[in-house]
């Protein structure tokens, strides 16, 4: 019989975890892509609109949370498909481990590779953007919560198409919509901060979209793997 | 009904432990419309080496991938003593080694990170990773990437989970798929003694066996154009 420490929750988690960020380091265009889309796309703006510091400053949570949710869906595809194509998202179905604390992991992995960087270099982009001064903290509150929703309601989509053999299309359709709330709560936060409101009521909000999505979204995406596989 | 299919030998009565693992139900499985296999028998004591035959596109695949539970059949139940797999998840994936036409091997990782993952991705003790490596020829190859082997070298990173597992029920897609000779025999070898050791082996292979004729039981499916 199986020792049941080596069946514990924990350790199934650091394993996915260790695994997919290993992997993503030693490809790292996985890191590098999203990243670079998103610093071309915001740096585009300011070039294309003009430099009036008044309209960019207007603009500027609107331009970086686009960006942000545009890299995300960018990157969104690597979340199962090559663990489908090599048959190890097969070998996980049928793991003892439960499968929505594989999947918690393998999504928490694909956050810290292509949300974290963002929130980094977020700051430096919104100075590009003349963003208010008083909004800074907004910023990275709501990038903070906020990103990873992206990458929670994400999975769902990729689940869903990872059987697919064109699934791009498909997956924007599916996921983009559910991205709206997000979007409209944290650009909303970003210009109530600007005018030095209280933007908590806007954060709570995303908070709650973010508790929501960490707890049932994974069991969302283990039913739909195991139809993708079917 | 068995109208397509027959298990073409009898049990062998030379194992005294024929305790029942894994047994079909009228399994029925349907693909683009077309009947592959139906209201298909059969049950798998431990002791039990099972060589599932039949022409390509036969439904071979599919009945390996619904015995370990990874597709839904149209009709039938999978039972895993005496209880359907679906009702216990848990308990049936800690008892089943499964692997597949694809062997769920990562280019990114060297083959020691790939063995090591896999095995404690089902519970198994790792500690013994290299010894393992050593026994699948690719002593030497612990710290290569993965992508840097061969197509062969992959499917052997796969397979060392073998010599780790403690699970009885063995279901192999194509286990020999570029597999050298000698690793043939020393694979057939291993299934022999798993199967003496109270376990037992569905494989599917379009090779002949070399074992004795009374240690293989087989399951033809023939193909069907209704």
């Amino acid at each position: 019989m199986i020792p049941d420490q080596n069946l514990s929750y924990r350790s199934a988690f650091n394993l996915i975890i260790k695994r997919d960020l290993t992997i993503a380091f030693r490809h790292r265009d996985d890191i590098i892509n999203p990243l670079l889309f998103f610093i071309i796309v915001v740096t585009l703006f300011p070039l294309g609109i003009g430099p009036e510091s008044t309209t960019l400053s207007r603009i500027a949570p609107g331009i970086i949370w686009v960006a942000a949710l545009l890299s995300t869906l960018l990157s969104l595809d690597r979340l199962f498909k090559s663990d489908h194509e090599d048959g190890s998202l097969e070998q996980m179905m049928l793991s003892p481990h439960p499968i929505f604390i594989l999947v918690l992991a393998k999504i928490i992995a694909h956050w810290m590779v292509t949300g974290l960087p963002l929130i980094f270099i977020a700051p430096l982009l919104a100075v590009l953007l003349h963003l208010n001064e008083n909004s800074y903290s907004a910023l990275m509150l709501t990038l903070l919560l906020g990103t990873p929703i992206l990458s929670l309601l994400g999975a769902i989509g990729v689940a869903l198409t990872v059987g697919l053999k064109k699934g791009g299309v498909l997956l924007s359709l599916l996921v983009l919509p559910l991205y709206i709330p997000v979007l409209i709560f944290a650009t909303s936060a970003i210009d109530t901060a600007a005018m030095n409101l209280p933007y908590s009521g806007q954060l709570a909000i995303i908070a709650a979209l973010f508790f929501g999505s960490l707890t049932l979204a994974p069991f969302a995406v283990s039913a739909a793997l195991k139809v993708s596989t079917n | 009904m068995l109208l397509a299919n027959s298990l073409t030998t009898q049990p062998s009565k030379d194992l005294a432990n024929n305790q029942v693992l894994l047994s079909a139900n009228g399994l029925t499985c349907i693909r683009e419309d077309r009947i592959l296999f139906e209201a298909l028998n059969f049950s798998v004591c431990s002791g039990d080496v099972i060589q599932v035959e039949g022409p390509n596109g036969a439904g071979k695949t599919s009945l390996l991938r619904i015995l370990a539970g990874l597709s839904q059949p149209y009709d039938g139940t999978v039972l895993f003593r005496e209880q359907n797999i679906a009702e216990q998840k848990d308990d049936f994936h800690q008892n089943l080694l499964y692997l597949g036409h694809l062997p769920g091997v990562k280019g990114e990782m060297t083959a020691q990170e790939n063995l090591v993952f896999n095995l404690a991705l089902h519970g198994n003790d790792c500690s013994k990773a290299e010894e393992t490596l050593e026994k699948v020829n690719l002593l030497g190859f612990e710290d290569a990437l993965a992508s840097h082997l061969s197509a062969g070298q992959h499917r052997r990173i796969s397979l060392a989970r073998l010599w780790q597992s403690t699970a009885p029920i063995w279901i192999l897609d194509e286990p020999f798929t570029a597999i050298d000779k000698h690793g043939v025999t020393q694979l057939e070898q291993l299934f022999l003694a798993h199967a003496q050791r109270g376990g037992c082996v569905i494989l599917t292979t379009h090779q002949d066996l070399s074992f004795p004729e009374d240690k293989v039981k087989k399951i033809t499916l023939d193909y069907r154009f209704y």
